[in-house]
């Protein structure tokens, strides 16, 4: 092999490259080039694609909501028969609140639970329990929300009427227990209690695998310090795994605050500001009320309600922007680093 | 403060697997021990069933007794939990909580011991361990950043902080130098060299001259080859053991001329 010859043009090397390779290879690139350049593209259109359905969801709720956002509120009043409001804020006022209640009340249910769930599978059980109980929580978010609805309806409702009753009873002071309890259960606590359960497959998922993400060096960090097992995981578990628990809880949210089916189906609906969790009557959530409505409704009447849709899309944006805004703030903190 | 420890018969398992055999070895107070060996041969483990860190391993157990002036670690009555506030840890890779601050880092233990501490004598602390693990000068001013901004030295010295601040009776070392480069490595061995004076300090290193540099005496593992246990070829005097070894295995790795 003459292999510290320079491989020129008139080389008889045979394991030498035809003339001028080098030159074009440095050139055209390696072969490879075109398929990066292709998944550049489809990477980067993927990406906008999701910028163009948002922007196009926008653009619809804001064009087909337009007839009502502009009307007079007498002559919306006059066109449609459940329309009881001075104004078109006045009437998406209280489904906002409701809406907003309802998934505050899930989520304030469910995070602590699927935390707690989280953290038995990922440090708590047994290998194998672990695995069966993870099955069990993923089959939990296959259900539909209807069949949840009619569990919720027919089942839950009137088994946990005689709490509320007890609540009522012994917690009435407390303004969120006040008022007179429903005999049939179908209030917005028990709507709560639902919603929670729809949302908990999400929320434990997540946090299950943020928690199993905890570097093993600041565990044993913490149990090296004399930590039982449970400092452990507020030492180095739990703030390792903050902002997946937020995310996770805005996920959560996100499907609470849109669940249309399952809220239809139980709550007994009103159009007040009223945190009387346990009085029928008084709260309707956005979607619940869009699908209630829709059906009978008027060209005015589905103008108004894609308004109210448009309501509930800024208050997922809104929502989902703020929980980044938490996670942001301690950015230093987060372990990213 | 610092307190001497009996290793008696010691047998580590992983499982069914027995991962190191037979040890028999003392580790006086006030002192340096230095343990070397190949990669494998259960030092690490070793050390660990030191402050029973090994049992964090599903399955792993000991058999033998390791005790702490004539306390045996592994009795009955004994939580591994108070083992570990005794025994402290400094890992091979500094692991500072990176969601915590500098101070916060060196309270830490403390916050676990649950002991009752005013403002003022929480910053005595935290000042006086900074001193005692020489980062108190380059971290004085930014007492509540996060402890991950610091260099990777920096860091490991914040972590030998963490561990004194709870006064351990016993400061476990594994391989705290191997991923920091020689300037650091050099801040630390000055540091051990200035806390042996009050803790019972114990280190794996692959390093020789770190061991010859820091250590009072030496051990030696070896692994007689896979699947087999890691054993205690040879404990004594670092000097010796650097100059005259009883054991002809000990030379070899010693001299390089190992396998």
């Amino acid at each position: 092999m003459t292999s510290t010859q320079p491989r020129t043009a008139g080389s008889t090397d045979p394991d030498a490259p035809p003339a001028g390779t080098t030159a074009k290879r440095l050139k055209s690139g390696h072969g490879d080039r075109g398929g990066s350049r292709v998944f550049r593209w489809v990477s980067t259109g993927a990406g906008v694609l999701i910028l163009v359905i948002l922007a196009a969801v926008a653009i619809f709720l804001v064009q087909r909501a337009w007839p009502a956002i502009t009307a007079d509120p007498e002559e919306l009043a006059s066109r449609i028969s459940w329309f009881r409001a001075d104004s078109l804020l006045g009437f998406v006022g209280p489904l906002v609140f409701g809406t907003l209640l309802a998934a505050a009340l899930a989520l304030l249910i469910a995070t602590p639970i699927a935390i707690g769930i989280a953290l038995f599978i990922s440090h708590y059980a047994p290998r194998r329990l672990a695995n069966a109980l993870g099955y069990v929580v993923d089959l939990l978010a296959a259900i539909p929300s209807v069949v949840y609805g009619l569990w919720g309806g027919l089942v839950l409702s009137p088994l946990v009427t005689p709490v509320w009753q007890w609540l009522g009873d012994w917690f009435g002071w407390i303004p969120l227990f006040g008022g007179s309890v429903s005999p049939t259960g179908r209030v917005m606590m028990t709507v709560g209690v639902v919603l929670a359960v729809m949302i908990l497959p999400i929320i434990t998922a997540i946090c299950r695998e943020v928690f199993l993400q905890t570097p093993r060096l600041h565990e044993e960090a913490a149990l090296a310090l004399g930590a039982t097992q449970w400092e452990m995981v507020r030492m180095a578990v739990l703030p390792f795994a903050r902002s997946g628990i937020v995310s996770a809880a805005m996920l959560g949210m996100g499907r609470a605050l849109g669940e249309t089916m399952a809220v239809l189906m139980i709550l007994s609906p009103g159009f007040a500001y009223s945190f009387q969790l346990l009085v029928a009557g008084k709260q309707q959530t956005i979607a619940a009320n869009i699908a209630a409505q829709f059906p009978e409704a008027n060209q005015t009447g589905v103008a108004t309600l894609i308004a109210t849709g448009l309501a509930l899309f800024v208050i997922t944006l809104a929502v989902n922007m703020a929980a980044r805004a938490i996670v942001a703030r301690r950015k230093d903190f987060s372990g990213a680093n | 403060m610092a307190q001497r420890i009996d290793v008696k018969d010691l047998n580590i398992f992983y499982g069914s697997f027995k991962a190191v055999a037979d040890v028999n070895m003392t580790i006086e107070p006030r002192s340096v021990t230095a343990f070397i060996g190949p990669s494998g041969c259960g030092k690490s483990t070793f050390l660990r069933t030191l402050n029973r860190m090994h049992e964090v391993i599903p399955g792993a157990r000991v058999e033998g007794t390791v005790a702490v002036e004539g306390v045996d670690l592994y009795g009955s009555e004994i939580d591994p939990v108070a083992v570990r506030r005794q025994v402290g840890m400094v890992f091979q890779r500094p692991n500072p909580f990176p969601t915590m601050s500098i101070a916060e880092n060196v309270l830490a233990g403390i916050r676990l011991n649950n002991r009752k501490m005013s403002k003022s004598e929480g910053q005595d602390l935290v000042e006086q361990s900074l001193r005692g693990a020489n980062l108190w000068n380059e971290v004085k001013d930014r007492l509540d950043r996060p402890g991950s901004g610091l260099s990777g030295g920096q860091q490991q010295r914040l972590c030998i902080a963490r561990a004194i601040a709870v006064k351990p009776q016993v400061l476990l070392m594994d391989e705290p130098c191997s991923a920091l480069d020689p300037i650091s490595t050099l801040a630390i061995e000055d540091l051990i060299a200035e806390l042996k004076s009050q803790y019972t300090i114990v280190i794996v290193t692959h390093n020789m001259q770190q061991a010859a540099r820091v250590s009072e005496k030496t051990a030696f593992f070896n692994i007689a080859g896979t699947g087999q246990p890691g054993r205690l070829i040879e404990i004594d005097d670092t000097a010796t053991m650097f100059s005259s070894p009883k054991e002809q295995a000990t030379e070899d790795y010693i001299s390089g001329r190992f396998g």
